[in-house]
Formats: structure tokens, C-alpha cells, sequence
């Protein structure tokens, strides 16, 4: 049963192609990523996820077209986006603020998943005092608490060093397992992909159309060193390139 | 731990920052005692630091009457300012034509010569409180106004963007992000214009006042005591900085998280 699902999904900025032809589906409870070159177009697709851009093409939520945005996705942008002016759990509240929960009742209903995402006694800390896996755990806990259908995940690790991100991949990967988050990441990480998804969608260079799907059998928890195979035929798709199906845009 | 030990640390940093700067200006005034005194130039062209401050303590009570005028249109000049300035720098940032409309006006604004403008606004509004009002703010407005409205733009774009999406209007935008992303500047701003505020009240005063450091300064040059005008202008460099560190303190006081950025935190991180 899909949740999301885009049919032939189309961007131009100007007179510029992004996004040529994108179509996929998010059933609930999978996790699904976005894997393609840097400035492929990734990052417009959850514009148009989010309602700040406007696109050609199918858009469809629960069967539906996609209207009231914020409604469905709680967004996680590249950087962890945390205001240096409120503390960790103001920052985790802000979602819930926004969508008119008071400030107290807010906080009552954060307070809680502080020691789950390892942030317990780092409350009524600034963004500054933390490390940049702490932070993102924070952003993360700022996205899932607004309780919205399916989670929008922009390189959430990008910007790490290599070790912390392959310990928030790891985290998450648990996080996920018990959660069961409806999840939509875009990556340029082969190995991140192929460690969280369940389905990955491979993009081209812009302007970006899909050159693969492949679903990911590895069982769960994920080993690491068992998905050396499916990286090798993903890298090998990103680094010589050829439709699979009749896409002849340009 | 005994908190005052904690409190009183940063000021004793703050203290040992301050030694080059005491030793800079103490260099300075023992060479101009030591002329003033040895090469026999007369008191009434350049008077030594310790006459100048037997004078200031010996006139204390005109000096201390004449400042509060000015204390005063500095003040609300500066509040006055402020407001506007605040109010204008919203509507910049929600109608952003407005800048282009206004913005060069404001500039011309600040190439305006006090030396000519002081006298015309005297001329203009009379002795009172207003026109020395209007001078400070019209050299504080425009520092104030330029660092909000940039302050309002460094607001980082993928904060805009996650509030956007979690359903924010322009206003929440602004209130959550673009307000407290210009802090800094407006801090920036606020020890700028700060610094001309005194000046521009005095500069009011000078072009006719009843009373303040302005006019004092002009009386006491027109009968020949250098002595006093310096004392004066002792007075009001000691007002500029009183106020510049008024902002640092309110800077400190608004921007928790300034200060708490510069120590990493202290208990261990969990996994």
C-alpha cells in the first residue's frame, strides 16, 4: 500500500531542466531513499514535497493529490537547521509551536524522547555546546515529534565527519526498527542508502529521471559488511549511466 | 562551588583585557602633563591633565547641571530613533520595494553636515528639547536601520525553509527566525549609532541651548578657558562609554547563547 506516490514529476527552473521525469512510491512504514549525483535536482523534489515550489506531474498522498503540504511531511534540512538561540528543547518544540501547541504542553510531550535520542540532561543546552552528531539527533528529534505522516530527509549526515556519520547511520537504522517511520531520504552516500532503505531510487545527473529502482532485500538489523554486492551494482549504475526504460526527454 | 567565585572570574578576565588600554591612555596623559608642564606653553592654550581635572572637580555642580540636559536629549533621541527605526525595518523586510523608495533618502540623510544642520533645526524648533531630539536621532537612524534590515537577510535560508514547511506564515517567519537572526547586528548597530548619539545632542546644544554639555562647552571656550571645555569633554566621553557598555551588558543579557557557544558543555555526551 503506497503512501506517496509521484507519476512522472517534472521541474523547470527558467528555461533550466531539474527534474525530468520522477516517478516513485513510499508504502507506510518504508524507508526509501534518493540516491543520485550532487546537484541532481534532490533537494527541489522536497520543494515540491513541501509546497514551495510548484511542479509538473502526479503528486499523490494516500491515493489523493497532495494539497495541504505541511500537513503530511515533517521536513529535515541538510543542515540541522537548530536556532542558536533556544535551547535543545525549545528547538525540539518548535514544531509543535508552530502548529499552535502551547509552550508548556509542548515541552511535556518533547520531554520525554530526550533520552531515547542519547540528548537526556542536554535540555537546556544551546545548539553551540553540542557535537554535530548531538545536533543532528536533536533535528531529528524536532522532525519526528511533530507526528506528521512520513518523514523528509535532506542528507541529514552530509555535513559530519566520516565516523559520527556512520554512527548516526547506525542509530538511525535502530531508531527506524523500532519506529517504523514512513521515510523519504535523499542521499549521495551509496553505502547510507543501502544500510537504511528498504527501496532505493537511483537519479541521473540533471536533469534528474530514475534510472533504477532496487529494493533492498538485506534483512534487518543491518550488517554493514553484508551489503558489499548491491553497493558495487548501485556505484556502477551512478558511475556509467544508462536509462533503463524509453526516457527520451532530451 | 561558591558562586560569586564564578561570577567574579570572567570580571577578573575582563580586567586583565583592559590593563593595555589603561596603560595606552595613563602613556598619554603623563607625556601631556610633562609638556603642558616643561616647555612653558600658557594654561589658557593648553592646560595639563591634573588642571583640568582641579577644574572639573572644583566646577563639579555646573558640570553635573549641564550634562543632565543632555543626558537626557540623548536619551530619548536615542528611543525615539530606535522605535522608528524598528518599526521602519520590519516594513523594509515584509515590502521590500520600500527599501529601494527609501533607503536613498536615508543616505542622503546621513551626509548632511551637523555643522549646518544643527543651527537650521535650532532655528527651526527653538531651544528646547526637540531639536536636539531630532539631531541624535538623526545620526543613530540610519546605523540602527541598515543593521536590522541586514540582520532581518542573514537569516540562515534553511531555517526559513523548515518553518515554511512545517506550515509557518511570514510573520511566524519573522517573529521565530528573522527577528532573533538579526540580534547580533542590531547589537552591531546599536554600539555604532550609540557612540554618535552624545555627540549629535552636543552638537544640538552648541547651535543654542539653555543648558547642556553643548553650550557649556562654547561659554567656556568664548572666555578662555580651554580648562573647562576640556572638562566637558572629559564629561562626555565618560557618558559615550558608560552607554556603550550599557549595550554590552543588554548584549550580553539578550544573547545567552553568545557566550554559552564559547564553552563546549560539560557533562559527557551519551551514546
Amino acid at each position: 500500500m503506497s503512501r506517496l506516490e509521484l507519476r512522472h514529476v517534472r521541474k523547470a527552473f527558467g528555461g533550466l531542466d531539474v527534474l525530468a521525469d520522477i516517478s516513485l512510491n513510499v508504502g507506510a512504514g518504508e524507508f526509501v531513499s534518493i540516491l543520485g549525483p550532487s546537484g541532481a535536482g534532490k533537494s527541489t523534489l522536497f520543494q515540491l514535497l513541501t509546497g514551495a515550489e510548484h511542479g509538473e506531474g502526479e503528486m499523490l498522498f494516500d491515493g489523493a493529490p497532495l494539497d495541504d503540504h505541511g500537513r503530511h511531511f515533517a521536513f529535515m534540512p541538510q543542515r540541522d537547521a537548530l536556532m542558536p538561540w533556544r535551547r535543545i528543547l525549545d528547538n525540539a518544540t518548535l514544531g509543535l509551536e508552530v502548529q499552535g501547541v502551547k509552550r508548556k504542553a509542548a515541552r511535556a510531550r518533547v520531554a520525554p524522547l530526550f533520552a531515547e535520542f542519547g540528548l537526556a540532561g542536554f535540555e537546556r543546552h544551546f545548539p553551540a555546546q553540542l557535537s554535530g552528531g548531538m545536533r543532528q539527533r536533536a533535528a531529528l528529534l524536532r522532525t519526528v515529534v511533530q507526528e506528521r505522516d512520513m518523514l523528509l530527509l535532506d542528507e541529514p549526515f552530509g555535513a559530519l565527519d566520516a565516523l559520527t556519520r556512520t554512527a548516526m547511520q547506525r542509530w538511525l537504522e535502530q531508531m527506524w526498527r523500532e519506529h517504523h517511520w514512513t521515510a523519504l531520504l535523499i542521499t549521495h552516500d551509496v553505502r547510507e542508502a543501502v544500510f537504511l532503505s528498504d527501496c532505493i531510487y537511483v537519479l541521473s545527473a540533471r536533469p534528474a529521471r530514475v534510472l533504477r529502482e532496487i529494493p533492498v532485500p538485506l534483512p534487518r538489523p543491518r550488517d554493514p559488511t553484508g551489503a558489499a554486492a548491491l553497493e558495487a551494482e548501485i556505484l556502477d549504475i551512478l558511475l556509467n549511466p544508462q536509462p533503463s526504460k524509453g526516457n527520451d526527454h532530451d | 562551588m561558591v558562586s560569586s567565585s564564578v561570577a567574579l572570574r570572567p570580571l577578573a578576565g575582563s580586567l586583565a583585557k583592559a590593563i593595555p588600554a589603561v596603560l595606552s591612555v595613563g602613556l598619554l596623559l603623563v607625556a601631556w602633563e610633562l609638556y603642558a608642564t616643561y616647555s612653558g606653553i600658557k594654561p589658557t592654550i593648553l592646560p595639563a591633565p591634573s588642571r583640568v581635572f582641579q577644574q572639573a572637580m572644583l566646577n563639579r555642580e555646573a558640570l553635573i547641571d549641564n550634562a543632565i540636559p543632555t543626558i537626557g536629549a540623548t536619551l530619548i533621541g536615542f528611543a525615539c530613533s530606535l522605535s522608528v527605526a524598528f518599526v521602519l525595518s520590519m516594513l523594509v523586510d515584509f515590502f521590500w520595494p520600500l527599501r529601494r523608495a527609501l533607503f536613498p533618502v536615508f543616505i542622503v540623510s546621513q551626509t548632511l553636515p551637523l555643522v549646518a544642520i544643527a543651527p537650521l533645526v535650532v532655528l527651526w524648533f527653538g531651544f528646547g528639547l526637540m531639536p536636539k531630539i531630532l539631531l541624535v536621532a538623526l545620526v543613530t537612524f540610519f546605523p540602527t536601520l541598515v543593521a536590522l534590515v541586514q540582520g532581518y537577510e542573514a537569516t540562515e535560508v534553511e531555517i526559513g525553509q523548515m518553518l515554511r514547511a512545517m506550515g509557518a506564515g511570514r510573520w511566524r517567519v519573522f517573529m521565530l527566525a528573522r527577528l532573533p537572526s538579526a540580534l547580533p547586528y542590531f547589537f552591531a548597530g546599536l554600539r555604532i549609532s550609540i557612540t554618535y548619539a552624545v555627540v549629535g545632542a552636543i552638537f544640538a546644544e552648541y547651535a543654542g541651548a539653555a543648558k547642556g554639555l553643548g553650550i557649556y562647552m562654547l561659554n567656556a571656550k568664548n572666555n578662555f578657558r580651554p580648562d573647562l571645555v576640556l572638562a566637558a569633554v572629559g564629561v562626555s566621553a565618560a557618558l559615550t562609554l558608560i552607554l556603550f557598555g550599557l549595550t554590552v551588558f543588554l548584549q550580553r543579557l539578550a544573547m545567552p547563547w553568545e557566550r554559552a557557544g564559547r564553552q563546549p558543555a560539560r557533562k559527557g555526551a551519551r551514546r
